[in-house]
């Protein structure tokens, strides 16, 4: 017992600086296989409220560039309104649309932190639950995709940004269909790496790169980057691609957060079949 | 005493805050991500005992990490950071021990022996904090330009801090 006490004594700063270490590698660990486990996020409200100013302050800097962007989406939009549309049909009338049913609707929101040059970038947006966002939705722009959201506060949420180390998306080849994974080419925020693209796919440098929907964030069809490069390496049976990205995410500020109406059907029947979630 | 006490804790609040707000979203360039705040750890006193500053390292990490979103990273790094400073101090010990009062800068302590004081506890820090956050064998030689890069981008932020806003302590 006295010996115990001694050696307590004698080695009571080493054995401080193991109990703080293996608390802070608990929870890097509960946080890296765990992702929605962490206790305390950045989705905070403080933290969130702090953010949310500096981005009022900031981003008056950015003014021009935004509306320019927001006046081309209006005129894609635009475009799509049935007023676009010459009728040709007298006779109309209304009738109960059975063949289309909504899937998709879209949450605008204010980009209030984004980090490009870390190796894991987190974007914190000012939507949270109390407005619809719920983990695992997708986020977009007009132009590109931005990331999948991770943690939701009342408030606010954080969302993984595709320039994170476990960032993986399905993208297919406009063109033909063909599809691999896109993953982020650390450290140039520009570009990501598509994998296990099938040699048979006819994708030529420039070619446009778009969501597959196959995974469950993202509608099919959604502009993800341009083909730079591709090669077959040794020994491999796919194409690896160097991509560049269409999202510039250094100059983020509105963007939608994508939400699946028919995500539970989805859920309960993958459930039902017993397949798990790939992610 | 007081007013010693408050300033550590300006510091304190205000290193997080800077780092927070501001450096995250710095973009210095590839592979550039200096941590300013660890200058808190890097000017406790001489005179602090060893469990308080790691204790304080510690708390340090844990409001960093709530900007950064990456729970834990921060606080290994600084607890590593707070538990590697005593050793340090020992073995940059002048010949003649730590004069009371003096403290751990430029102005008091030297450039030669600040310079490599400051650059072990960052590089210590910086070499924690990477390599957690990739948190696997891959990259693991880009991580490590990555860690000297920022350790000297740190090192140089550290360094104009110093100029800028502490001043040499007059004898009283």
């Amino acid at each position: 017992m006295r010996n115990l006490i001694v050696f307590l004594a004698r080695h009571y700063f080493f054995l401080l600086f193991l109990l703080l270490q293996s608390i802070a590698i608990t929870l890097v660990v509960q946080h890296n296989y765990f992702q929605h486990a962490a206790a305390v996020s950045a989705s905070n409200a403080v933290t969130g409220s702090m953010m949310e100013t500096r981005d009022q302050v900031t981003q008056y800097f950015g003014l021009r560039e935004q509306n320019v962007q927001l006046a081309e989406q209006n005129a894609i939009l635009m475009g799509k309104l049935e007023s676009a549309y010459l009728n040709y049909d007298t006779t109309s009338f209304t009738v109960e649309d059975t063949l289309h049913r909504l899937r998709y609707s879209y949450i605008a929101a204010q980009v209030i932190d984004n980090t490009v040059s870390l190796r894991n970038n987190y974007i914190v947006l000012n939507r949270g639950r109390l407005q619809g966002v719920e983990p695992d939705m997708g986020v977009i722009t007009p132009g590109g995709i931005v990331g999948i959201v991770r943690e939701v506060s009342d408030n606010f949420c954080v969302v993984m940004s595709l320039l994170h180390k476990d960032s993986k998306v399905s993208a297919s080849v406009k063109k033909d269909g063909t599809f691999g994974q896109l993953y982020w080419e650390w450290p140039d925020y520009r570009y990501g790496v598509m994998v296990d693209l099938p040699t048979h796919s006819k994708i030529a440098k420039g070619d446009t790169l778009v969501t597959s929907g196959l995974g469950d964030a993202f509608p099919s069809g959604i502009p993800v980057g341009t083909v730079m490069d591709f090669e077959k390496k040794a020994g491999d049976k796919t194409y690896t691609c160097r991509v560049l990205y269409t999202t510039d995410f250094r100059k983020l500020q509105h963007v939608f957060i994508v939400r699946d109406l028919m995500r539970p059907e989805i859920d309960q029947l993958k459930e039902k079949a017993g397949v798990k979630n790939a992610e | 005493m007081l007013s010693e006490l408050m300033r550590h804790g300006i510091r304190f609040i205000g290193l997080i805050l800077v780092q927070g707000l501001i450096l995250k979203n710095l973009e210095a360039g590839y592979l550039i991500n200096p941590f300013l705040y660890v200058l808190f750890i890097l000017s406790l006193p001489f005179e602090l005992p060893a469990w308080i500053g790691l204790l304080l390292a510690f708390a340090l990490g844990f409001f960093v990490d709530i900007f950064y979103g990456t729970m834990g990273m921060h606080m290994a790094a600084c607890t590593m950071m707070g538990w590697a400073r005593p050793a340090i101090l020992k073995f940059m010990n002048p010949r003649d021990g730590y004069e009371f009062g003096m403290q751990p800068t430029i102005q008091d302590m030297g450039r030669m022996w600040f310079i490599s004081y400051a650059a072990i506890l960052i590089f210590v820090h910086h070499f924690v904090l990477f390599y957690l956050e990739i948190f696997s064998f891959r990259e693991v030689w880009l991580t490590f330009v990555r860690v000297l890069v920022s350790t000297a981008a740190t090192l140089l932020l550290v360094i104009i801090t110093q100029f800028l806003f502490y001043r040499k302590r007059e004898s009283a």
